[in-house]
């Protein structure tokens, strides 16, 4: 055992150096990823396989789709994606106060992201336009109109939980590096956050067009 | 702008390579949305699925570092959506040909088998 | 030789609280064994009652209904709370970081956070059998599982959750063989049992998170009716089935493969001979992870899916079988002009391989539809699978389980016994199964309480073969727990195997080593290397120093 270098507090005793460990911790977080892929994966079948039965329908449908919601969104996600990659590089040059910002600043566009669904949503379920048994809506003339909104609501509502699961990462990162807990030779719980914020991202990034645009 | 860092050698991007991405990222919204309202037929959704995919690469190879980062890591990556596309596809070889034998059925049995000669 | 009272894992932190809060891989490991030892008895007594059930035909016991229950029950409490976490999180957490040198996983955290995770999904598992079961088969499938009045929903969402600590399971088993294998050890030399670990671990975090998007849609459609599967709403219920089996063809693999992996390790250790076509056998656990998820639409060749991909995926289907069928062959020749000694892990591997060899070719058998539009949804799949999980994963499974058991508890078991159990266990389970391939082929459906006289005598002998089965597990269970607290002190290696996790004391000091051990020959290199008095060393040493023909 090495007793030369005094070893940091954060590195854990299972390995060998910071450089392991942080490997490994990214390794881990991008496996994880590829189970929230294949998680939303799921929902990206249920789309294709109902649009593939049921094209017009799913193309009269998503028209009562709110397209400036939806690309007012994606703006509002891209961005929240900058701040959050802006944080990480803050945390690599030790901008502590920068770092808190960014992280808030990443919050508070996830937040509008939310506040923009509320809108979205309740609309619709004012006008009847919901899921499966509860669809009241009458204006759409195609068979099966409730399965474009069962589609819309499971996979905007995963994403949307998604959403909020990453806010409350993103919060208790912020709070993390208020305590000093981070510095630019360890800011990896930072880096895992924005991963996970980043796939919360691409997920719409897809999402978007395939319900938004059909065009 | 280029800071190395000891323990980790992690190398920081400059702040003009996330304001560029971001940038590009805001343009091929734009396009993308502009784009859906010209009606390509069964293009559209090619078209649309190219222009995420080109955003999402963006996305994951600048913001998530996998340009910088191990390769390990990409190959993770893919690999999830290679998978999810063999799920989608085998999939479609059921939902694309639900019934086809049906009109095969309808036909009546060819009696000219020697199976029938008996 | 032994280490009697010095500090290892076991009594270094005594109390509750040490086991509840503790993070060291090995502790985690026995409380997942713990935990699925009680999930297999539950499991057990079910089919105990099932085939009580069908000793006679006609009403013995239970009514339709509860019948019903009890096959949906024994199934999903045997797959979700024991097969599937089984090896890997009872077995595989103890041995994978001994085996790669290593003082834990790469996250101990998460390692214990699945565990209570697992628990939590199994308590709401249980929780759904006292409040009304489930009676749809463990396989949920629709319509009747969004319309039956049972407790779905609770089982559905403690499957859901048991996903979780599955996937924890393998995120943690991929960093920890990707970053923290000692030094020397490259890809190539290590252990196959993490080889198979690891593509059981691809297997786990790439299926089981459809299989949570599946019972999540299940469940919203129970409560909301939001039509996916509900041919009223346009929906389709074959769908289910896909997304369904996406994940649970997969599964079968993540049953199997560790268990492969568990014979790769005592055929060359039982064997003292270097394992023939280590890279194939590598090779053909991807392999087999790769390939199966191809193939999941076998079991649908009747449910009214198109019959092209009915025809796409029994093509795809018989390409499952050429990883293992190498891996057979691979054992086979190992053991080839070996020094074969039979002791209990040994005497499971041979019947590992008879059984896993029947098990496998009758898949093979069923994945040609001609064959299976016959035998789909008869007692001849029945025998088939449970000659695979059962004659295959529970087997390997135990002679894992013996192998590592001196090293787990510093105890030795009673051979004898060993022997006498695996006999019952043995013969007990060909006479329950065999005979099932036999009332399959003549006609008689799974899934029935009740059947015609003709099948009678068929279903007597199989329900004594159950009795049989029941007595080995009893008499294991008692001689294994007696060990743990009688048996004589174990050796760190009492079987001379060449992996690390014989390179320490048995049980395992609590951070394993007392030094970094550094990886210096070839795996299962029973050619240079031999084990004498505990200690490796290499046969030419022994040669030069005591002229012994080696």
């Amino acid at each position: 055992m090495e007793h030369a270098e005094k070893k940091p507090s954060y590195l854990q005793h299972h390995f060998a150096d910071m450089e392991q460990q942080t490997d490994a911790a990214k390794l881990g977080m991008w496996v994880f990823l590829v189970t929230e892929v294949l998680l939303f994966g799921g929902l990206f079948g249920f789309y294709t396989f109902y649009r593939a039965w049921y094209p017009e329908m799913f193309m009269e449908a998503h028209k009562y789709l709110d397209v400036a919601m939806g690309t007012t969104n994606t703006f509002v996600l891209i961005t929240s994606s900058l701040t959050m990659a802006l944080a990480i590089r803050a945390m690599q040059l030790g901008k502590k106060k920068q770092t808190i910002a960014y992280l808030a600043g990443t919050l508070f566009f996830a937040g509008v992201f939310l506040v923009i669904k509320y809108f979205e949503y309740s609309h619709k379920i004012e006008l009847g336009m919901l899921p499966g048994k509860l669809y009241f809506f009458d204006g759409i003339q195609a068979a099966n109109p409730h399965i474009f909104f069962s589609v819309y609501f499971t996979m905007t509502g995963l994403h949307g939980i998604h959403v909020l699961i990453g806010m409350t990462i993103i919060g208790w990162v912020m709070v993390r590096t208020m305590r000093d807990d981070f510095s630019p030779e360890y800011y990896n719980p930072i880096e895992l956050t924005g991963l996970y914020w980043h796939l919360v991202d691409l997920i719409w990034i897809f999402l978007f067009p395939l319900l938004y645009l059909i065009g | 702008m280029e800071q190395q860092n000891t323990a980790t050698a992690h190398h920081v991007l400059p702040l003009s390579l996330y304001f560029t991405v971001a940038g590009v990222l805001f343009v091929l919204t734009g396009i993308t949305v502009a784009i859906s309202f010209v009606h390509f037929g069964e293009f559209n959704i090619i078209v649309a699925m190219l222009i995420a995919t080109v955003k999402a690469s963006l996305v994951a190879l600048y913001f998530m570092h996998l340009k910088y980062d191990n390769k390990l890591f990409m190959a993770v990556f893919l690999s999830s959506l290679i998978f999810l596309g063999l799920f989608l596809t085998l999939t479609m070889t059921d939902t694309m040909h639900r019934g086809d034998i049906d009109p095969i059925k309808e036909h009546p049995i060819k009696k000219e088998a020697v199976f029938y000669n008996k | 030789m032994s280490v009697a009272t010095t500090a290892n894992y076991l009594n270094e932190e005594k109390g509750l609280k040490s086991w509840l809060f503790t993070l060291d891989h090995k502790r985690i490991g026995m409380m997942y064994l713990f935990a699925v030892m009680i999930a297999f008895f539950l499991g057990g007594v079910f089919a105990i009652l099932i085939r009580l059930e069908l000793l006679n035909p006609g009403q013995d016991f239970f009514t339709a209904d509860t019948y019903n229950q009890l096959f949906t029950l024994h199934g999903a409490v045997m797959i979700f709370l024991f097969i599937i976490p089984a090896i890997p999180a009872a077995l595989g957490n103890f041995v994978l970081p001994l085996m790669l040198g290593a003082k834990d996983v790469a996250f101990p955290r998460l390692n214990l956070a699945s565990f209570y995770i697992y628990v939590v999904g199994a308590l709401f598992a249980l929780y759904s059998i006292v409040a009304g079961a489930v009676d749809t088969g463990w396989t949920f499938y629709t319509p009747y599982s969004t319309t039956t009045s049972t407790s779905v929903i609770s089982m559905t969402l403690g499957a859901f959750i048991l996903g979780f600590s599955s996937i924890f399971t393998g995120v943690n088993f991929i960093a920890t063989i990707h970053k923290l294998r000692a030094p020397g050890m490259t890809w190539f030399k290590m252990p196959l049992m993490v080889w198979a670990l690891y593509a059981t671990s691809i297997i786990q975090v790439l299926a089981t998170p459809v299989l949570g998007i599946t019972l999540l849609l299940l469940i919203i459609e129970r409560t909301i009716g939001i039509g996916i599967f509900d041919p009223a709403m346009g929906g389709d219920p074959v769908l289910f089935q896909h997304f369904f089996w996406f994940y649970s063809h997969p599964a079968v693999y993540i049953m199997i493969l560790p268990g492969m992996g568990i014979i790769s390790e005592l055929v060359a250790t039982f064997s003292k001979k270097k394992i023939f076509g280590y890279k194939l056998i590598a090779y053909s656990s991807l392999g087999i992870a790769l390939i199966s998820f191809l193939v999941w639409g076998h079991h649908m060749f009747t449910s009214g899916q198109s019959e092209f991909s009915s025809m796409v995926f029994s093509f795809l289907t018989f390409f499952v079988g050429i990883p293992s069928g190498i891996k057979m062959f691979n054992w086979l020749a190992t053991m080839y002009k070996g020094r074969i000694t039979f002791e209990a892990p040994m005497l499971y591997t041979i019947a590992f391989m008879f059984l896993f060899a029947i098990g496998g070719l009758t898949g093979i058998m069923l994945g040609a539809i001609s064959i299976d539009i016959h035998m789909h949804d008869t007692y001849f799949v029945v025998a088939h699978f449970h000659y695979t999980m059962m004659g295959g994963t529970v087997i390997a499974f135990l002679g894992g389980m013996h192998y590592w058991w001196p090293k787990i508890w510093g105890r030795m078991y009673s051979e004898k016994w060993a022997r006498v159990a695996w006999a019952l266990i043995f013969v007990g389970f060909n006479v329950t199964f065999f005979t099932q391939f036999f009332l399959g082929s003549q006609g008689m459906p799974r899934r029935y309480y009740n059947y015609l006289d003709q099948y009678q005598p068929l279903h007597m002998y199989s329900t004594y073969g159950s009795w049989m089965l029941g007595v080995g597990f009893l008499i294991m269970a008692y001689y294994l727990i007696y060990s743990i607290y009688k048996g004589p002190k174990a050796p760190n290696n009492p079987w001379g195997g060449l992996t690390m996790e014989w390179q320490t004391t048995s049980p395992p000091i609590q951070h394993n080593f007392e030094e970094q051990p550094v990886l210096e020959h070839e795996p299962y290199d029973y050619d240079t290397r031999m084990v004498v008095n505990d200690q490796l060393i290499k046969k030419e040493d022994v040669k030069e120093k005591e002229n012994i023909n080696v």
